[in-house]
């Protein structure tokens, strides 16, 4: 199946941003977290075989630009309602990823009667003192993959895959992609990923799912309860054998959570 | 020229294992290793020396502004610049905090440099540090992509503040103030001179020739390091139309005077170890959040090949190694005199940050160097940009009749 990227004017004209998209069916947009998302992501493609995936790139991303005006989490929500009227959907079916799962989650609790189904995969944006999360910003590279993944090796193979950082092309670019990134997620993360969604989470009125990695260091599943306890009906499916990366590493597992959420 | 002593106020008790059991020196470092007891000793030496290099003849007295950070005990500068007030009398009082986007509301910041300038006379030189990652990110928890503007706008307010004199509606982004009233007002006008500590940020060259600040790069790294960057700030200056005074820059350097270079060896290289081994020991994790830089600072260090020293380097080099790459100038005064005029010369700076107490420098060896480098290397340097000795702009204009502290001190009638 494949992915094709187009660029998109939103809020009229004030940011551009990139959208990927692939497959056919319902439509269903997803939201990526602090890494982002590519073409190749294995993730896309499993959602592509059900569904008409639409993944926005939020400003910072990729080639979408207009970070300047995007500044908390207020803004950030209203620019993703503002790529979906660009897009043209109607209440799709809204899936988000860690940082991408806190935007969707927001979205359906700032204007609950928008959103109606809610797929929240270890979505940033509670804090539990019992449970602190690891500050991924001050983290080196090489310590990333034991977070991330419930299988570090597997991670590092992801993380490192084709890049070799000792060509000063290769390094520049990638020293400005990822200042790039981390610096729109800092708005919404740095230096505690909590924004209040705690005291709106009784607002959405969707019907959500919550995925989470059983063995997600960076968001342990203590948060995957706290969601549970805070979003009326919401249910909680827990994947066995995964990180914070659930994604990529059972990227079936987490769609099978998905079409249980489509059918529900 | 003119020459600032300045002491980062490190603490000088880390221990020998300091660099195998603790990852930082900075931001993460446990407080238990603080001995308050201790450390009432170590302010009030360090306070002495600032003092001290005052009445040996420095031109100036430098503090500044560190947070969760074992080699820079200042959380407060004014708080330092308050008490040397009281006990200098000619010396300027350059204070490189604060860090305006730190505070809120940032008038706090107006207010407490003008109180500065009135109780010393007109002798502040006010610091507007943008701050290091790990200060302004990492310890003080501003969101890294809105720290310059954050800046920005307490530059606005703090600049308005001073100069207006009647109270005004601030509406800012970050701030909003419906009665922005500064008392007092400083007695320098329009403003006590403005220094701007930097690592390279290309916006803050610009802001610096706009505004007719003074560029202060504060590096550990030494002046060979430092000519590339300068030469991109002296580049600048030009392109923007401005004069080349060299009052428009500053740059800190490690300096250690004894009578003869193997002494100087001798006396200061275990102090000049504990510097670069346990005072510069940071975590790289905590070097640059991300969106401290600008995308545009980036690529121009990219394009100038301008690779970030990490702070830790300068402990794997060996004492030749330290003097010939000139992270460190010592020697007998006269080695100390020639390398500094190169220096000057090739740096083109009118102010010199003088590291003189580096690490665990106890204070008699402080003494003895400081009052070496005042009478036996400083006079040689002093004329070096004499034709521009009535450029005012970027240094104290104090008071020419000042009070003298303590005078309504004694008690009864008289």
């Amino acid at each position: 199946m494949s992915t094709c990227s187009r660029l998109l004017g939103v809020a009229g004209g004030r940011r551009k941003i990139q959208v990927l998209e692939a497959g056919d069916g319902a439509p269903l947009v997803f939201m990526h977290g602090a890494g982002g998302v590519t073409e190749d992501n294995p993730f896309l493609t499993a959602l592509a075989r059900r569904w008409h995936v639409f993944a926005p790139l939020l400003p910072g991303y990729g080639m979408s630009e207009g970070a300047e005006s995007l500044r908390d989490m207020l803004s950030v929500t209203l620019h993703t309602f503002d790529v979906l009227d660009a897009l043209g959907l109607i209440r799709p079916m809204l899936v988000g990823h860690s940082m991408g799962g806190m935007i969707a989650a927001e979205m359906a609790a700032i204007a609950p009667r928008e959103v109606e189904r809610l797929g929240l995969i270890a979505p940033a944006g509670l804090w539990l003192d019992a449970h602190p999360i690891p500050d991924l910003f001050s983290k080196l590279p090489h310590e990333l993959p034991a977070l991330m993944f419930h299988d570090p090796e597997f991670g590092e193979r992801m993380m490192t895959a084709g890049g070799n950082l000792d060509d000063p092309k290769l390094l520049e670019a990638f020293v400005i992609r990822n200042t790039r990134q981390l610096a729109t997620a800092s708005k919404l993360l740095f230096p505690i990923p909590d924004r209040g969604l705690d005291e709106r989470l009784y607002r959405i009125r969707a019907k959500t799912m919550l995925i989470w990695g059983d063995g997600d260091r960076v968001m342990p599943p203590a948060y995957g309860e706290a969601f549970s306890r805070g979003i009326a009906g919401a249910e909680l499916v827990r994947i066995p054998d995964a990180g914070h990366m659930v994604i990529v590493e059972r990227p079936h597992a987490v769609v099978g959570a998905l079409l249980q959420l489509e059918r529900s | 020229m003119r020459f600032i002593w300045f002491n980062l106020m490190p603490w000088p008790y880390l221990p020998d294992d300091f660099r195998e059991k603790y990852r930082s020196v900075w931001v993460d470092i446990p407080s238990a290793l603080y001995d308050p007891v201790r450390g009432h000793e170590v302010y009030n030496t360090y306070l002495d020396q600032l003092e001290f290099a005052e009445t040996v003849g420095f031109d100036g007295i430098g503090v500044n502004e560190h947070h969760a950070n074992a080699y820079g005990l200042m959380p407060s500068p004014c708080l330092m610049a308050a008490a040397l007030a009281r006990r200098t009398s000619r010396a300027a009082l350059v204070v490189l905090g604060s860090s305006i986007a730190l505070y809120e509301p940032p008038i706090r910041v107006a207010e407490e440099f003008a109180m500065l300038d009135v109780i010393s006379g007109g002798r502040l030189v006010a610091g507007f540090p943008v701050g290091t990652s790990m200060d302004t990110n990492y310890a003080y928890g501003r969101i890294p992509a809105l720290l310059r503007e954050r800046y920005a706008e307490a530059h606005e307010l703090i600049r308005r503040a001073w100069a207006e004199d009647e109270p005004f509606a601030f509406n800012g982004r970050y701030t909003k103030l419906r009665y922005a009233n500064c008392w007092p007002k400083p007695i320098q006008k329009p403003h006590p001179p403005v220094f701007v500590p930097g690592g390279g940020s290309v916006e803050t060259y610009d802001f610096c020739i706009e505004n007719t600040y003074n560029y202060s790069y504060l590096s550990f790294f030494g002046y060979l390091r430092a000519r590339r960057l300068m030469e991109g700030y002296w580049q600048r200056v030009a392109e923007m139309g401005a004069d080349d005074s060299p009052y428009r820059a500053t740059f800190a350097q490690i300096i250690c005077v004894a009578e003869t270079d193997a002494e100087a060896e001798r006396l200061y290289g275990p102090h000049i170890s504990y510097f670069f081994n346990r005072c510069l020991h940071v975590y790289p994790g905590f070097a640059e959040a991300p969106g401290y830089r600008t995308i545009k600072t980036i690529q121009a260090e990219f394009l100038r090949q301008l690779a970030r020293p990490s702070l830790g380097q300068g402990a794997s080099l060996s004492w030749s190694e330290l003097i010939e790459l000139g992270y460190i100038v010592v020697g007998s005064p006269e080695t100390v005199r020639q390398r500094m005029e190169e220096l000057i010369k090739t740096l083109r700076v009118g102010n010199i940050i003088c590291g003189i107490h580096v690490g665990d420098m106890p204070p008699e060896k402080t003494r003895y160097s400081t009052e070496l480098f005042a009478t036996k290397v400083m006079p040689h340097l002093k004329g070096i940009w004499k034709e521009y000795d009535s450029d005012d702009r970027f240094w104290i204009r104090p008071l020419a009749k000042r009070a003298v502290p303590g005078a309504n001190a004694s008690g009864g009638l008289r």
